[in-house]
C-alpha cells in the first residue's frame, strides 16, 4: 500500500496533531525519505542488525505445536531471538539512527509490556542519547521485570497516573512531551500507529520481518505459505510479516487481537473487530469508543496489545478485505502460550501467544496439507509473573 | 457581523485587547460550569471559550486533563456543551479535540452549534489537510473556524492555516501544553507579528496566561489574551460554589484591567 502525499491509507491514516508538531513531523518524513534512499544509511541499519540485533531472524518448524493446529505445518518466524527479546528492535534502531540524523540527542518512547521501552532504552545507550519511557502505572506493575532493565540500561522512567494508567495514557504523556521539546527531542513510537509518517515509517523498519521470511519459506517448503499470522496490539509486528505477502493473493493474511474476557463483554483490545471508525492519538483509524467519542478503556492479559486503536493501514486492510482479524480470549491465549512452552521448548510472549491462538484455529480450519506462518514477535521472560500467577504456580 | 467581530471591534474602540475565558463544559458540574462563566462576566471577560471535555487531552497539561476527567465522571455528553452555550450570556465559541465532532457527525455538530446561538469552535487537533468537511459545514452555518498555531509554524503554514481561520487565530504563546506558567517567552510576540504580516483576522495569545502582568503585555501586541487553567485552578481549589465563583469574578477583573491599553 503506498499513502497518498499526507499519509492516508484509504481514509485512514492522516494526521490529526497539534500545529505543533507538523514542523517535526515534516523534519521525520523528509528524514525518513531521504534515508529510504540513501546506501550509507541502509548498510549502516544492516550492518547493525546483523552485528546486534542478531539478523536474519531463523524460522523454527514446530512439529510437535502442529498436532494442536489440526496437524498444519507451523513456521514461527523468531523475532523473539533478537537482542532484547524482540521485534520491537527493528524498529527503534531504524528511528535512532533517523534520530542520529536529524541530530537530536534526546528520545522519548511510550510503553506498554515494556519490551518497546527496553529497545529504546537499548538503542539509547548504544548511541549515546538521552532516553526518557512513558509507561502506565498499571503496567509499571505488570512488567516490573522491564521497568528495572530500561532503569539499569540508563533510561528514566516516568510512570503515568493520568485516564486508565496503561499504553493509551503513556502515548498521551509522550505526545505532550514532545508538543513541550520537540526542537531537542524526538518522539520514538513503538508501533505502526500516531500521526504521519510513524505508521509508513515504523512498517518500512519492520517489512525485513515478511522480507526474510518469504525467501526463508520459498527455501524450505517450496512455496509461499497458505496463511501469514500475527498478533496485532498497535501493528507493528503484523504489518512487518504481513507487508512482504501483500500482493501474493494465494496467502491469507491473518491477524489477531486482544480478545480480553471476550468481545461480547466488552472487556477486550480487539479494535478492529469489536471497535469503530475514529481518530485516536493523531490519525484515524479503528478505535474503542463510546458513543460520544470518549475512547474506552481497553483490557487484556497482555499490555502490549492492551490499547483501544490500531495503526491506520490495518483499518484499511481490514477495510478492503486484504487481511481478517479475529480476537483471541486471554485463556485461548494463555492455552497456547503453556502449549508451546511444552510442546517446542519456547516461552512465547503473552503477545505472540494470541498469534499461536489464532494458529490452532485457522490451522484446524484449513487443514494438515497448509502451511503457516507465524510471527513468533517475542520471548516470554517477561511475563513469567503473569503466567505464574495466572497457572497458579508459586514464586 | 458576528458577535464575535462585534466584540472585537468594541474593544478596539475602547483601546483594549479582547479578554477571552476558559471553561470545560460539565466542570465540575453542568450547573456550576454555567454559573462560573456567568461569574466570569461579571468581572469583565468578553468572550467565552466552552471546552469539551476529551478522555485523551493531548494538547493539555495536567489541571484541564483533571478538570475534563472530572466532567467525563460526572456525566458528561457530547450534547450537554450546547446547553452550556446557550446559558452563556456573552458571545461563545466552542474549544473541542476532533473525535468528539466527528463521532457526533461533523455537519450535525455545526448545526446544533449555530441553532443554540454558538459562534464558531477552536480545533487544536485538527489539520487543515483533514478539514474538508469541518470547512464545509461551518461555512454552511456561518460559524467561525479558529486554529491554534504554534511559535514552531513556519511562514509558509501560517499563511495557509490564517487564511481558513475566521472569528481570530489562536496563537499558542510557547512550544507546550495548557497550564500557568511564571513567564510568557518572547517566542509569543514574534509569533503574532509573524501572522500580522500574512493575515488581517485578530490574533489573541493562549497557553500558560495566568496573571494581570502576562495579560497586560500580551495586550500590548495581541488583539486577545485566552485564560483557561487559571481560572480551572480557582475552582479547583475552592471549597464551595459560592467560594469558587467569587474567586473566578475577581481574576476576571484583574485581568479585564490589565488588558486596556
Ligand atoms: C512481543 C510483542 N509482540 C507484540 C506486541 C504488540 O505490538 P505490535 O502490535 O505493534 O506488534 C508487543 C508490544 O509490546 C510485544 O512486546
Amino acid at each position: 500500500m503506498t499513502t497518498d502525499l499526507i499519509g492516508h491509507f484509504g481514509r485512514f491514516g492522516g494526521r490529526f496533531v497539534p500545529e505543533a508538531l507538523i514542523g517535526a513531523l515534516d523534519e521525520l518524513s523528509l528524514a525518513h525519505q531521504e534515508a529510504l534512499n540513501d546506501p550509507t544509511f541502509q548498510v549502516e541499519l544492516m550492518e547493525l542488525h546483523r552485528t546486534y540485533t542478531g539478523r536474519p531472524s531463523i524460522i523454527t518448524e514446530a512439529r510437535r505445536f502442529s498436532e494442536y493446529c489440526g496437524g498444519a505445518r507451523i513456521f514461527l518466524k523468531r523475532e523473539d531471538l533478537n537482542h532484547t527479546g524482540s521485534h520491537k528492535i527493528n524498529n527503534v534502531l531504524g528511528q535512532a539512527l533517523l534520530t542520529k540524523r536529524m541530530g537530536k540527542k534526546r528520545i522519548i518512547a511510550e510503553t506498554g509490556a515494556g519490551q518497546h521501552g527496553v529497545a529504546s532504552a537499548t538503542a539509547a545507550a548504544l548511541l549515546g542519547f538521552e532516553c526518557v519511557v512513558y509507561m502506565g502505572e498499571e503496567d509499571t506493575k505488570r512488567q516490573a521485570l522491564n521497568v528495572a532493565r530500561m532503569k539499569l540500561l540508563g533510561a528514566e522512567v516516568i510512570p503515568v497516573t493520568t485516564g486508565s494508567r496503561t499504553l493509551k495514557d503513556a502515548i498521551n504523556e509522550a505526545m505532550r512531551d514532545w508538543v513541550t521539546n520537540v526542537a531537542t527531542t524526538h518522539y520514538l513510537l513503538g508501533t505502526v500507529a500516531g500521526p504521519d509518517p510513524f505508521p509508513t515509517m515504523v512498517r518500512d523498519f519492520h517489512r525485513i520481518i515478511g522480507d526474510e521470511s518469504r525467501a526463508q519459506m520459498l527455501e524450505l517448503i517450496g512455496r509461499l505459505p497458505d496463511a501469514v499470522l500475527a498478533c496485532v496490539g498497535g501493528g507493528s509486528n503484523a504489518i512487518g510479516i504481513f507487508y512482504a505477502f501483500l500482493n501474493d493473493q494465494s496467502v491469507r493474511l491473518i491477524g489477531l487481537e486482544a480478545g480480553g474476557t471476550g468481545v461480547e463483554t466488552g472487556k477486550h483490545a480487539a479494535t478492529i473487530v469489536g471497535g469503530t471508525p475514529g481518530v485516536l492519538h493523531g490519525t484515524r483509524t479503528y478505535v474503542l469508543q463510546d458513543d460520544d467519542g470518549q475512547t474506552r478503556e481497553s483490557h487484556s492479559i497482555s499490555a502490549g496489545l492492551d490499547y483501544p486503536g490500531v495503526g491506520p493501514e490495518h483499518a484499511y486492510l481490514h477495510e478492503v478485505g486484504r487481511a481478517e482479524y479475529r480476537a483471541i480470549t486471554d485463556d485461548e491465549a494463555m492455552e497456547a502460550f503453556s502449549l508451546l512452552s511444552k510442546s517446542e521448548g519456547i516461552i512465547p510472549a503473552i503477545e505472540t501467544a494470541h498469534a499461536l491462538a489464532g494458529a490452532m484455529k485457522i490451522g484446524k480450519e484449513i487443514g494438515h496439507e497448509s502451511a503457516l506462518l507465524i510471527n513468533l514477535s517475542g520471548r516470554g521472560d517477561k511475563d513469567v509473573q503473569t503466567a505464574a500467577k495466572y497457572f497458579g504456580i508459586p514464586l | 457581523m458576528s458577535q464575535l467581530e462585534k466584540s472585537f471591534e468594541l474593544a478596539r474602540a475602547e483601546n483594549r485587547a479582547l479578554l477571552i475565558g476558559y471553561l470545560p463544559a460539565g466542570f465540575p458540574t453542568l450547573e456550576r460550569s454555567i454559573s462560573a462563566i456567568k461569574a466570569m462576566i461579571e468581572g469583565g471577560v468578553d468572550v467565552i471559550e466552552v471546552g469539551l471535555p476529551y478522555s485523551d487531552p493531548v494538547m493539555d497539561g495536567p489541571v484541564i486533563q483533571q478538570a475534563s476527567e472530572t466532567a467525563l465522571t460526572n456525566g458528561f455528553k457530547t450534547g450537554n456543551v450546547f446547553e452550556v452555550v446557550a446559558a452563556s450570556p456573552a458571545p461563545t465559541l466552542v474549544m473541542s479535540y476532533w473525535n468528539p465532532i466527528e463521532r457526533f457527525g461533523v455537519a450535525a455538530f455545526a448545526h446544533e452549534l449555530k441553532k443554540v446561538g454558538g459562534e464558531g469552535v477552536i480545533t487544536p487537533d485538527l489539520t487543515i489537510e483533514e478539514s474538508e468537511s469541518w470547512i464545509s459545514s461551518t461555512d454552511k452555518e456561518r460559524l467561525h473556524r479558529v486554529y491554534v498555531v504554534a511559535p514552531s509554524t513556519t511562514d509558509n503554514r501560517l499563511t495557509e492555516v490564517s487564511a481558513r481561520c475566521s472569528g481570530f487565530i489562536y496563537a499558542a504563546s510557547l512550544m507546550g501544553v495548557t497550564g500557568a506558567r511564571t513567564d510568557i517567552s518572547s517566542a509569543a510576540q514574534s509569533l503574532v507579528e509573524r501572522i500580522k504580516k500574512v493575515s488581517k483576522t485578530p490574533v489573541c495569545v493562549g497557553l500558560g496566561v495566568s496573571t494581570g502582568a502576562q495579560a497586560r503585555e500580551i495586550a500590548k501586541y495581541a488583539d486577545g489574551v485566552i485564560v483557561g487553567s487559571a481560572f480551572i485552578k480557582l475552582i479547583l481549589e475552592s471549597n464551595s460554589e459560592s467560594e469558587a465563583n467569587l474567586k473566578v469574578k475577581s481574576l476576571a477583573t484583574e485581568l479585564a484591567a490589565a488588558v486596556r491599553r
